[in-house]
């Protein structure tokens, strides 16, 4: 006579469950709707910001790697010294590369750069390089925060004139970057909060409605898990359907708003460049139904604790 | 395989509604419990049941006190007992085969099986046909015959049953407890609580007589001794 039950539910009871969670929420439609309407809006407030933030971080990567330090030398330098002053710089963990630029070269890319509509204007200057001394080396980094660092030490360095540097470009992307990440982090917080609540109150409607049903089923020898699981599972329905519905949608609007950015503004593809659909939503998917199945767990467990002591 | 020992319950302090009972049931036993009404008949079921607990005294059922049992082992333990309630507690909102496929589903019954079994309990008691039905489009007999089929779709060791036939004809009344007596020949303990003196004087089991909620009688091969 005293069998032990089995805690974990059987395939059929699994069915059954939820069958009766699906149950549980058209007959709630109005809360039902609500709660999934609150976790398409957390969705998609995630989806466009980490759209956003993964974006503006590869351009900033790119606008990285093209922010370099240039170091000019004193006029009488040897080439030796100068080798040397290259493998110091190159030795460097923060370098990720070292560029010798010689003066010709630099004349060259100026050349293309300024009188690229004439360049027979610059023959004037055929003779005699104007830009003479300007042999340099073009460092990249590898960590933009220890630039200025590094910049104070070159210009420490016996042998080099002058250091050129683009900082204030570097820390305002960063800088921005790391705003919008705390603001948007808040937000999704905040809203989960709100996603919870509003999951737990639609379940608890249906506890309330089956109370009677529920002590029966307790009467015939329900587990605590057979009388939760629909409950539980109606939150992870409610979560799931709450995550896929605006991943749908944002697929389709991040492929339209690149779209429509690479068309209409193809003067900055240079300067903007966008991640694939694929590369952003490899993560977007999976952490957002993680997200939803998640919250509406939380929601049914934490409910169901709550009211369901049966 | 029930124990009781000087058992009592207090609803509300100073108003017992069972005091100070003692009772053996054994093992394959069909016992019939008769008394007024508000004797404590339902009042102890619910003890049984583990429904309730008592105020004093033990109640040991296949050898173990219900005291001593953790909340987790309540299913198991409920699963051994089919209840016929007094008031059926049938799932208003489910049709008649849900009602008692529930009961299988709640003890994790493989689907083939309940797909076969609730068809043969449902002609069996002579509600076939109305399967599709909800509790509330049948008769208070009807009702009572769902009730009965879903306590003994389980097949289970104890069979509790608060006037199964309150409700019924004298011929379906005969009809339930045949079902009731072949189920115990099956092995399984039966406890009813009636009203039906031909059915008690009849049958010839065991009575046992509650009043006010003290046992005051308890005879083998007994009658209906009590004037209501
Ligand atoms: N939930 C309750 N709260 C307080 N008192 C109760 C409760 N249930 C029953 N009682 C009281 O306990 C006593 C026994 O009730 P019980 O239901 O066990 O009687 P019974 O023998 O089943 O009667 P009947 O034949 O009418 O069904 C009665 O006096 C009743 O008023
Ligand atoms: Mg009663």
């Amino acid at each position: 006579m005293w069998k032990k039950v089995d805690i974990f539910m059987k395939i059929n009871s699994l069915g059954y469950s939820i069958k009766q969670g699906l149950q549980n929420i058209v007959r709630n439609k109005f809360f039902s709707l609500a709660s999934i309407a609150t976790m398409i809006v957390c969705v998609l407030l995630f989806g466009t910001f980490y759209a956003i933030i993964v974006n503006f971080d590869h351009m900033v990567k790119n606008a990285e790697e093209g922010v370099a330090i240039t170091v000019f030398f004193e006029k009488d330098l040897s080439d030796e010294q100068i080798t040397m002053i290259g493998d110091q710089i190159r030795s460097k963990e923060e370098v990720a590369d070292v560029v010798y630029v010689s003066a010709e070269e630099a004349w060259e890319t100026y050349k293309n750069q300024y009188f690229a509509e004439d360049p027979s204007l610059a023959d004037g200057f055929k003779e005699d390089n104007p830009l003479a001394d300007s042999a340099n080396y073009q460092v990249y980094m590898k960590d933009v925060e220890k630039q200025q660092q590094l910049v104070d030490e070159l210009r420490a360095t016996e042998g080099v004139r002058k250091v050129n540097s683009n900082q204030v470009a570097a820390d305002t992307l960063s800088d921005f970057n790391r705003l919008l990440s705390y603001v948007t982090v808040g937000l999704i917080i905040l809203l989960l909060a709100v996603a919870v609540f509003l999951i737990g109150n639609t379940i608890n409607v249906g506890i309330t409605v089956r109370r009677e049903e529920i002590g029966i089923m307790k009467l015939i020898g329900a587990t605590d898990m057979f009388v939760k699981a629909p409950f539980v599972f109606e939150g992870v329905i409610i979560g799931l359907a709450g995550a896929i519905i605006p991943l749908i949608l944002l697929y389709v609007l991040y492929s339209q708003v690149v779209r429509f950015v690479m068309e209409k503004f193809q003067l900055l593809t240079g300067i903007i460049s966008f991640l694939p659909a694929g590369e952003v939503f490899r993560v977007l998917v999976p952490v957002s139904i993680c997200i939803g199945v998640g919250i509406g767990l939380i929601g049914g467990l934490f409910t169901t604790h709550k009211h369901l002591k049966v | 395989m029930i124990q009781l020992e000087n058992v009592s319950k207090e609803y509300t302090p100073g108003n017992p509604a069972v005091t100070g009972i003692d009772l053996h049931i054994e093992k394959g036993e069909f016992v019939f419990i008769i008394g007024n009404s508000g004797a404590g008949k339902t009042t102890l079921f619910k003890l049984l049941l583990k429904e309730l607990d008592p105020t004093s005294g033990t109640i040991r059922v296949a050898g173990r006190d219900l005291s001593q049992l953790k909340r987790r082992d309540i299913p198991a333990y409920r699963r051994n007992i089919g209840v016929v309630f007094q008031d059926f507690r049938l799932l208003k909102d489910r049709n008649v085969y849900e009602n008692i496929a529930f009961a299988q589903r709640v003890v994790e019954t493989p689907y083939r099986r309940i797909r076969r079994e609730v068809p043969q309990i449902l002609s069996t008691v002579g509600l076939a046909e109305k399967y599709l039905s909800k509790p509330g489009e049948l008769s208070g007999g009807e009702q009572q015959r769902v009730a009965i089929a879903r306590a003994l779709v389980n097949k289970p060791d104890i069979l509790m049953a608060d006037e199964p036939t309150g409700n019924l004809d004298p011929q379906n009344a005969w009809e339930i407890m045949k079902l009731l007596e072949q189920a115990n020949e099956d092995g399984t303990t039966i406890v009813v609580v009636t009203h039906n003196r031909e059915i008690v004087d009849a049958m010839k089991k065991r009575v046992i007589t509650l009043e006010n909620g003290v046992v005051v009688s308890d005879v083998e091969e007994g009658g209906y001794i009590y004037e209501d």
